[in-house]
């Protein structure tokens, strides 16, 4: 079956981003198929480079990094919810006239359409939040 | 059609699971996450309403997070523990998933 | 692209200016319309605040977005329900929301309600229906 996968709240601060990893790592295991996972509200803040959690920590932003590598995943942040919350990618960066970006691998920048599709094109879309 | 509703707070900090005990209907499935489960604990002021709406719909509480919270010997009698895969089971038994945020 | 058309529910339990949600909501909605889906909205709890009448923002600061509610007819987007008892709870009725209308193509572009009260259970028949339901 194809998921879509919507994601709301940012990481560490509530355990949506979190319950939404094990959810998707539980169903490719199962042998299902991811869509896209789509981050929206504060949840853009997953797709940040620049978080440094305490060693003895999970690093949210590098299990995504990671299982979207291993399985390619299409980890999309919204754009006008990332122009909100300052999370840039090259382009964007430059067409804004910011001095670097933060976007960390394997995550793109996209516009809401990209969820619209996802929820057309999956046989269920999932919404973790708060 | 059935749907897989999701309750991921706390039934004494909000409403969301009292919505989703209102606006669900016999045969779907409820699974309480991540603080809800605290909604699957057995001797509280809304366990009576849970067991009520536990006659025509299945109750379920996501394991993981019964346990990380130290509720694993509180929960309602016929409660049905979950883990991440049965997660994505339900998801994919039910028709629709409506996460109640 | 799919051809098929899905039945897309927007589940609103949150109230406006407090927290974002309502405004991103809104946004999602707006931009969805573009894709021919058939759209519902659906205002629970809190949510009925989103579309109170005579919200004035001047004071705090912040976008006014509850007129661009009114213009949602104009995209089509015109299953708006409010749910009954959430309603009753908070102490309002229907004459404290905002006057939401669109133009019905097949009724001679009759202009019509847009929001329909319906009780839980009514809505909970409605979510049955649905193919993707996005909550914020």
């Amino acid at each position: 079956m194809k998921f879509g996968i919507l994601i709301n709240e940012g990481p560490y601060q509530h355990q949506a981003s979190d319950t939404a990893y094990n959810f998707v790592k539980a169903a490719l295991d199962k042998g299902h198929e991811i869509f896209r996972i789509f981050f929206y509200h504060d949840g853009v803040n997953n797709g940040t480079r620049f978080t440094v959690p305490p060693q003895d920590d999970r690093n949210i932003q590098v299990r995504w990094s990671e299982l979207a590598e291993k399985h390619g995943l299409d980890l999309v942040i919204c754009i006008a919810a990332a122009q909100r919350r300052g999370i840039m990618d090259e382009d964007e960066a430059k067409r804004q006239g910011i001095d670097g970006n933060n976007i960390a691998p394997g995550f793109r920048i996209s516009g809401l359409g990209q969820l619209i599709e996802a929820g057309i094109q999956a046989d269920r879309l999932v919404v973790f939040g708060d | 059609m059935t749907i897989l509703h999701t309750v991921n707070k706390s039934p004494f900090e909000d409403s969301s699971l009292e919505s989703c005990l209102r606006c669900s209907k016999a045969g779907s499935t409820i699974l309480l996450i991540e603080d809800g489960i605290y909604g699957a604990t057995e001797g509280t002021i809304i366990s009576d309403k849970v067991k009520a709406a536990m006659a025509d719909r299945t109750v379920c509480a996501l394991q993981p997070d019964v346990e990380a919270r130290g509720m694993k010997d509180k929960i309602i009698e016929g409660i049905k523990l979950v883990d991440y895969a049965g997660f994505v089971d339900l998801a994919t038994e039910n028709d629709t998933v409506e996460s109640w945020l | 692209m799919s051809d098929t058309t899905k039945k897309f529910l927007y589940l609103n339990r949150k109230a406006p200016y407090g927290t974002i949600y309502a405004l991103e909501s809104l946004e999602v909605v707006l931009i969805g319309a573009a894709f021919e889906q058939d759209v519902a909205l659906a205002f629970v709890d809190d949510g009925v605040y989103q579309i109170t009448k005579g919200q004035d923002t001047a004071g705090i600061g912040v976008k006014n977005f509850s007129p661009t509610y009114s213009a949602l007819g104009d995209y089509d987007v015109n299953k708006i329900y409010v749910e009954k008892e959430s309603l009753e709870a908070r102490g309002l009725t229907v004459d404290d929301l905002l006057d939401l209308k669109y133009e019905d193509e097949d009724d001679d572009w009759a202009e019509k309600d847009s929001i329909r009260v319906v009780t839980a259970q009514e809505l909970a028949d409605i979510m049955d229906e649905q193919d993707v339901i996005l909550s914020f």
